[in-house]
């Protein structure tokens, strides 16, 4: 009988334990697109939420050239111009948790867990995740991707047409 | 000394008849960007009087009125200046965060005539009005308050370089000029010498004029307390330009040319 009962609570635990490890994850795939042009670049890419209205709420994500010397390729965000004045032009840089350097072509997946700084602070609500994509010599791109919170199993995806691949939202509670 | 009489007593001892001249042609300011991010920013600026907007097909702006207001309200050199045929150029270090204010202002009268057959053009001060010769004949004169804007921002908007200085035409901006989107309203005011203008007749004008056939102008006026409300629809560089007159405040039976404008950037969203 004690055996039986110890069986069982740990295949409890084991089930919990599971379920906060996956759960309350919010995951971002961005894909960076292989593109056919004479000069490429990696795009600066932002990754952010905002309210269902467009208010700002939490940047997630700020890819960026950091190899530059004396923070050059700060000069550039601005092209990022949704974010930038969202967001970009109030902040410091670079930023401790945000900034990354720019990604290569490929899927790239950001993951946050539900109390996460990034996450933890989010009203109940509709919201959108951002992706904002910018190339030196190219061009720009913005995909938006609704979600509702505190996290329940969503899943959204978008194709982008010409600096972003697919995008894709994944939370699970 | 008084000016007024001074001038009025020149004028007389020439003999000579006052209209006013209405001004031909665009003066304006166009900047390499008017949104920067950075550490080591610099904007370069073309200053033109052109008819098309935004061309340099006629003259160049003069730089002697040209000045720059840092985010602090501080004066700030234009660097690299040059005037060529058709346009003038400066460089701007842009080293605080804010809004710069770049202005052009000119303060004074302005006269035509004509000598031994000749067209002739004087800029000055009313003081200075006998320095025309005395055998001008037509001479036409006018106190003129002329005013050319822009506006850069590095990092976030601020609002210090706003403050009006109660001379002339002047923006008082309710929207930051450099946070003009499509499809957002936009809420200007504007005053005369520090009192709101209302009924002001202000024009817009995309650029790109040379690609297509018409002109099209957006025609606004401002409200009872001197304001103006619009929405982009289409984003670009725009000349924004108003004027107005009104009676000489140093000049007997001549008239006050007062105008503003100012290059606004407006981006899509």
């Amino acid at each position: 009988m004690s055996g039986q009962w110890k069986t069982t609570a740990v295949a409890v635990w084991l089930v919990l334990g599971a379920g906060s490890a996956a759960a309350a994850e919010f995951r971002v795939d961005v894909t960076v697109p292989a593109l056919a042009v004479a000069e490429y670049h990696r795009p600066y890419v932002a990754v952010w939420v905002e309210t269902e209205k467009g208010r700002h709420q939490q940047n997630l994500a700020l890819w960026y050239d950091q190899e530059l010397k004396d923070n050059e390729g700060t000069k550039w965000l601005k092209d990022l111009r949704l974010w930038w004045r969202r967001s970009g032009r109030s902040l410091e840089f670079p930023v401790d948790g945000l900034s990354g350097a720019t990604r290569p072509v490929g899927t790239h997946t950001l993951s946050f867990a539900a109390d996460s700084p990034q996450l933890a602070t989010l009203p109940a609500g509709n919201y959108q995740l951002v992706v904002e994509a910018v190339r030196e010599v190219g061009g720009r791109e913005v995909l938006r991707l609704p979600f509702s919170w505190p996290a329940s199993t969503q899943q959204q995806a978008l194709q982008g047409q010409h600096e972003l691949g697919s995008v894709t939202l994944n939370i699970t509670p | 000394m008084n000016v007024k009489q001074l001038a009025v007593g020149t004028l007389m001892a020439l003999g000579l008849g006052l209209s006013v001249e209405a001004q031909a042609h665009r003066a304006w300011m166009l900047p390499s960007a008017t949104v920067l991010s950075g550490e080591n920013s610099w904007i370069t600026v073309d200053a033109a009087i052109s008819n098309s907007l935004f061309y340099f097909e006629h003259h160049p702006l003069g730089l002697n009125n040209v000045q720059i207001l840092s985010p602090n309200g501080k004066p700030v050199a234009a660097q690299n200046p040059a005037t060529g045929k058709y346009r003038s150029v400066f460089d701007v270090e842009l080293s605080e965060e804010g809004t710069y204010t770049l202005q052009s202002h000119n303060q004074g009268v302005f006269a035509r005539y004509t000598l031994d057959g000749e067209a002739k053009r004087w800029r000055g001060k009313a003081a200075d009005l006998g320095t025309i010769p005395a055998a001008a004949e037509d001479v036409k004169v006018s106190e003129i308050d002329t005013r050319i804007q822009v506006f850069v921002t590095k990092g976030a908007p601020t609002d210090v370089t706003f403050v009006p200085t109660g001379h002339g035409i002047e923006l008082v901006p309710e929207t930051h000029p450099n946070d003009l989107f499509t499809g957002e309203p936009v809420a200007f005011g504007f005053l005369i010498d520090g009192q709101p203008a209302a009924g002001l007749d202000v024009v817009l004008i995309r650029d790109g004029i040379r690609y297509r056939d018409q002109v099209g102008e957006i025609e606004l006026m401002t409200d009872a307390q001197g304001k103006l409300t619009l929405t982009f629809d289409e984003p670009g560089m725009y000349w924004l330009e108003t004027e107005t007159e009104q009676d000489s405040r140093v000049l007997k039976d001549a008239k006050r040319r007062l105008s503003y404008s100012a290059t606004l950037e407006v981006l899509p969203l």
